[in-house]
């Protein structure tokens, strides 16, 4: 009797989050980035846990924390992590996880892995919104990467598409709502303030100015600490200390060199800058 | 190159125009932005450019691929200066080269336009009595009472060019 193949554990942290402008692995939930706790969540209940990242990100200190594997094509999204998986151990199967669940529980884990079916090609439950197989909360088998490879081979990238093809256990979540994902600022303010409101925090932020608010504050750049949360925040926080006169409505904001949000969630090591009216030409 | 390029001393919009010429393009259009002496009433002595580069270099690119892919054209470029100029000093230029004149006189005038409304690009202008101000910026301060509520830009347009 041969026992089924040993699990590793896969945190995929890839993703672009461009809706979210905002890196996902380093969204804080209870005061901890995602990734964090997707890692803290998997690691007990496998051999081994790894987070897949693309290869211009294994420079990031978070993400350097962990066993890294780095997708062997770009730009094919979450099937490209789970292929490089699948090909980098290609003796074990793989809990799969996305870096945008903040409801997900051990429990859920738990059941998946307790309910697992090593002889189909993965293990996944059913959206609670369509019934379609959840990829990014999956178990897949070693006998899954010719077929992935293949799927790959003609051009496809959507692993829900796969898995609704292919001969997988499909399971009814256990808890409905522990697979709904973040996708924008919206869903994250209001699904952090549900995980567990942050522990009051502070961030290193580096901020810039230009033209009038230079002046105004009196140097073209600084680096803080602060508990503000939002560029809009900030803002207010400046206004007070730096004597900031200019009114938020004229200014827009920029984050980390591309224009931004006033609401859009800061991290650690962001570099802010209010614009002023501009006036080229 | 970039076709979007920031300049802290004189360029020559010769060369640039130079650049663009292409056997397939037969209409060229050029604009230049130059520092007027005057403004909203008041003598200029001369003006100072402050960029924020990477944004600014992004922005104008930006606008340079949407003109082409509104307009039929061929080859764009737009150079703008940095730091302190005097009057008469080319601030902004703007080449643009295309098959025929219609679409490149419709591109020039897009381009200006869009690099003037969000590259985020600021002037100030010194004026003979001494005083001094940031176009554009002057009338943004907060009223005591007014709640923070961020929004678009004022609709000033105050620009020499």
């Amino acid at each position: 009797v041969s026992a089924a193949p040993g699990i590793y554990g896969l945190v995929l942290s890839g993703g672009r989050s461009t809706r979210m402008k905002r890196d996902k692995a380093k969204l804080e939930y209870a005061g901890k980035p995602q990734l964090e706790r997707a890692m803290d969540l998997i690691s007990p209940l496998v051999e081994r846990s790894f987070v897949s990242l693309r290869s211009e990100q294994r420079s990031d200190p978070q993400r350097a924390a962990y066993e890294a594997i780095t997708d062997l094509k770009p730009n094919l999204g979450p099937i490209g992590g789970i292929q490089a998986a699948l090909h980098a151990h290609p003796q074990n199967a793989w809990l799969v996880l996305a870096c945008d669940l903040p409801f997900l529980d051990a429990a859920t884990l738990q059941h998946l892995i307790a309910r697992r079916a090593p002889a189909r090609l993965a293990t996944a439950y059913r959206s609670r919104f369509d019934d379609l197989p959840e990829p990014l909360c999956a178990i897949y088998e070693p006998a899954s990467l010719p077929a992935i490879e293949a799927w790959i081979a003609q051009g496809e990238n959507c692993p829900r598409k796969w898995l609704s093809r292919s001969d997988v256990e499909l399971l009814a979540l256990p808890e409905l709502r522990a697979l709904d994902n973040v996708n924008t600022a919206e869903e994250y303010a209001a699904a952090s303030a549900e995980v567990g409101a942050p522990a009051v925090q502070r961030r290193h932020l580096n901020v810039r100015y230009f033209a009038l608010l230079r002046e105004q504050a009196g140097r073209g750049s600084e680096a803080l600490q602060t508990e503000a949360r939002t560029p809009q925040e900030l803002y207010q926080q400046l206004q007070r200390e730096r004597g900031l006169k200019l009114a938020p409505e004229y200014l827009r904001v920029a984050v980390n060199d591309e224009f931004g949000d006033w609401h859009q969630p800061l991290a650690d090591g962001d570099t802010v800058a209010f614009l002023p009216p501009v006036a080229g030409g | 190159m970039n076709r979007f390029s920031l300049h802290e001393t004189a360029f020559d919009p010769q060369r640039l125009l130079e650049a663009l010429r292409h056997p397939s393009c037969g209409g060229y259009v050029t604009f230049e932005g130059t520092v007027r002496d005057h403004n909203e009433g008041r003598a200029v002595r001369r003006l100072e450019y402050e960029a924020f580069a990477p944004l600014a270099l992004r922005e104008g690119e930006r606008i340079l691929a949407a003109a082409c892919a509104r307009f039929a054209v061929e080859r764009v470029h737009c150079a703008h200066r940095t730091g302190a100029l005097e009057i008469g000093e080319l601030a902004v230029w703007v080449g643009v080269a295309a098959k025929h004149r219609g679409e490149a006189f419709d591109a020039c005038r897009y381009i200006i336009d869009h690099v003037k409304h969000s590259v985020p690009i600021w002037k100030k202008e010194y004026y003979e009595d001494g005083d001094s101000g940031w176009v554009n910026c002057e009338h943004c301060a907060t009223a005591p009472e007014l709640t923070a509520a961020p929004g678009p830009h004022p609709a000033h347009d105050t620009c020499n060019s």
